[in-house]
């Protein structure tokens, strides 16, 4: 009786792995498989389309996972990371400092050697300011092997976005947007009295913030203030960065600053922009596929934000907008090379373009793009980023800042405030770093 | 024969224990150990710095206790409006009113709707702009009170309080119902037969029978309310500046905003330990009122 008991259950044991094992995926022999994650999700049919044809030409497939939103992407990346089976490809969405630590932590395949192989054929394909961001120079804070660690997919730049016909109802010339901060300023009083809605962005996911507030600073105080303020050199009560905080409040006091900035998010700011409610936008060169999809028939161009010195060009944030690493430990990595080799190649680049309104990485693949998305191209020369800076902000600095500048704008804190409360932070970060 | 039982009911509750220790204890002591390092959840090393974040939360930190006192300022709103509304409306729908099933039906969408579904269509609604509220005031010509309801820092946490308890009162008054309807009803013929009024009643057998059910609901509608965050994420992010941050936002914050995993655990199990306190106390109190 107990016998036949333990036959039974070694029988539907038997059963299950039976079952089990036929529903493990077959590996045909010879042939890699390998698994990219990403969270572009307007980019998810182009990638399978691309992964199709990859497949045809060379036999190895490409298994695209989508895993958005972003904040969930970079959950399950960190996750993975944790548990040491990251797949063959994979993005970071992080800061370079983050970056960084997966490359330390053996995460990342370096690719400079691939880059440089056959002349650097790879690397001179790409935009310089692309490649910078996934880039580690000579001397890096992070202590990072001088290198190349991603390949930038497309490039963006953040900038500002004007409606034509909005400015054109005020009385401005619709092809020549305000180029002073000071005409800025006068636009911003005729949107109050027009009873239009001015600049809409993301602010209430405060980076946006941040990025326009580092573009007036270098373009108030340079780049070497900017950075030194970064190291700890120039403290943030330095009149410049007084200035940064001002040019704030005095956007809120004209009324070039939309209702509700301060906690609007970024979806929103372009249903505005996009429903022809703003007069501006503060937003990246992705916006140009969101616009379409909202209002084929929008009117818009680009701008970059209005100076506020004559000192120093204005920067804007940009460079590479989405790139891919290679999974060091991966089996497959050689493989993994060769199709992001093949991917940021001119014809795959050029379909990834007409497929997702986005700026190609490859410079060969720029003739296709449509004439708004070439004017935030002609733009490219004017950015920067903080990942190409070699040196980070502390966290917490850039949160006292961000959000100082909302203390401003909702009125609740003066510039000289905010300035102060800010060096009180990094002065405690670096206390805390010695 | 005794042992023999007793090692009995050991082994039934033993997988409860099981589970309770992998999923609870160890996971307690885990994020604790992390709360002790410096770590950005990526790098395999971990620095360890003691108590020092403990000792930044508790002296350093001042938006981590401001988004305390704001949680405690939902929390306040949710114990009195909330449960006040929720206690109500369970005790009309347990009297003998028309179409009290469908009234049941109405007051228990909320709770089960997405929170990020509410907190958007509610961010629609109070839309300083082009919102509904605004419009109804100015139709009404009350354009005076028009505001932006989630970014003007003076009414931005009371606005998101009350959505809080539009969205959370159905689970009040589902619990209310039901302890409503475990109440005898000869208890109230006896006391009608006594000369009590529909007021003595309320006040006589409905109240004291309660307070068991009205102790557990304030119990959940605290550790519920302190820990919200994601209708305040879809609603105002946590802005304007820190006006409506919570605990659970900056413990967020943290781990994706500053990779300080270390930190972020240190203000988990800090966060923890007050939410016990505060139940505890809460239990006292209540066990004292009630023997009282």
């Amino acid at each position: 009786m107990f016998k036949s008991q333990i036959l039974k259950l070694v029988a539907i044991c038997g059963l299950c792995i039976g079952i089990l094992s036929g529903c493990a995926p077959k590996k045909e022999a010879g042939k890699p498989s390998i698994t990219a994650w990403h969270w572009m999700t307007d980019r998810e049919p182009a990638f399978q389309e691309l992964a199709k044809r990859y497949e045809a030409e060379t036999g190895v497939k490409i298994n695209f996972e989508l895993y958005a939103p972003s904040d969930a992407y970079s959950q399950k990346v960190r996750a993975a990371a944790q548990g040491v089976n990251l797949p063959d490809i994979f993005g970071i969405l992080s800061e370079k400092r983050d970056f960084s630590s997966f490359i330390k932590a053996g995460h990342i395949l370096e690719l400079t050697s691939y880059m440089d192989e056959a002349d650097g054929q790879w690397r001179s394909k790409f935009f310089a300011k692309a490649l910078a961001v996934n880039e580690f120079s000579e001397g890096n804070t992070y202590a990072i092997k001088p290198g190349v660690y991603g390949v930038p997919l497309d490039i963006m730049t953040i900038q500002m976005v004007y409606n034509k016909d909005l400015l054109k109802q005020m009385g401005f010339n619709p092809n020549r947007p305000p180029n002073t901060f000071a005409e800025f300023i006068e636009v911003g009083r005729k949107i109050k009295e027009a009873g239009l809605q001015g600049l809409v962005s993301g602010w209430g996911e405060v980076w946006m913030i941040d990025c326009l507030a580092n573009n007036y600073a270098f373009n108030i105080m340079g780049k070497d203030k900017v950075l030194a303020t970064i190291k700890g050199e120039i403290p943030y009560t330095d009149p410049g960065w007084v200035r940064v905080l001002t040019l704030f409040k005095e956007m809120q006091d004209s009324g070039v600053l939309a209702n509700g900035l301060v906690t609007m998010i970024n979806k929103n700011a372009e249903q505005l922009f996009a429903n022809g409610r703003a007069v501006f936008a503060f937003n990246g060169s992705w916006c140009v596929n969101v616009y379409k999809g909202m209002n084929p028939n929008l009117n818009y161009a680009a701008m970059l934000p209005p100076a506020a010195s004559e000192k120093y060009p204005m920067s804007i944030w940009g460079g590479a907008g989405s790139s891919f690493m290679v999974n060091a430990r991966s089996k497959n990595k050689e493989e993994a090379v060769e199709f992001l080799k093949w991917l940021t190649d001119k014809n795959q680049q050029a379909y990834l373009a007409e497929a997702t309104a986005n700026l190609p990485a490859n410079k060969e693949s720029l003739s296709k793009i449509p004439e708004i998305l070439s004017q935030f191209a002609d733009d490219m020369e004017s950015t920067t980023h903080p990942n190409v800076w070699g040196i980070s902000e502390f966290p917490a600095v850039i949160e006292a800042f961000d959000k100082g500048i909302q203390s401003i704008i909702i009125g609740e804190k003066t510039p000289e405030q905010i300035a102060a409360e800010v060096q009180k932070i990094k002065q405690r970060e670096l206390a805390k770093k010695r | 024969m005794k042992i023999k039982s007793t090692l009995e009911n050991y082994l039934f509750v033993l997988p409860a224990v099981v589970i309770f220790v992998i999923f609870y204890v160890i996971p307690f002591i885990w994020v604790f150990q992390l709360g002790l390092y410096e770590w950005d959840g990526i790098l395999p090393t971990k620095t360890f710095v003691g108590l020092s974040n403990f000792k930044e939360i508790l002296f350093e930190d001042k938006i981590w206790w401001q988004s305390m006192w704001q949680a405690g300022y939902i929390t306040l709103i949710a114990l009195t409006l909330q449960n006040m509304l929720a206690f109500l409306l369970a005790w009309a729908c347990d009297r003998e009113i028309r179409m009290k099933n469908f009234y049941r039906v109405i007051f228990f969408i909320p709770p089960v709707l997405s929170e990020v579904v509410v907190g958007l269509v509610w961010q629609w609604i109070l839309d300083g702009n082009y919102g509904l509220l605004n419009n109804w005031l100015a139709h009404f010509g009350l354009q005076n009170m028009a505001r932006n309801w989630l970014s003007d820092p003076k009414t931005a946490l009371t606005t998101v309080a009350v959505v809080h308890c539009w969205k959370g009162f159905g689970w009040g008054f589902l619990i209310f119902l039901a302890g409503l309807q475990t109440i005898p009803r000869e208890l109230y013929e006896a006391a009608r037969m006594d000369g009590a009024n529909a007021w003595h009643s309320f006040r006589k057998v409905t109240i004291p029978l309660m307070v068991p059910v009205t102790v557990m609901v304030s119990i959940l509608t605290v550790l519920g309310t302190m820990q919200a965050f994601v209708l305040i994420i879809a609603m105002t992010g946590g802005g304007p500046a820190y006006h409506t941050q919570v605990p659970v936002l900056r413990i967020l914050g943290s781990m994706r905003g500053s990779s300080r995993f270390g930190y972020a655990c240190a203000q988990g199990i800090t966060f923890g330990l007050i939410l016990i306190i505060i139940s505890f106390i809460q239990y006292r109190f209540s066990h004292k009122a009630r023997q009282a």
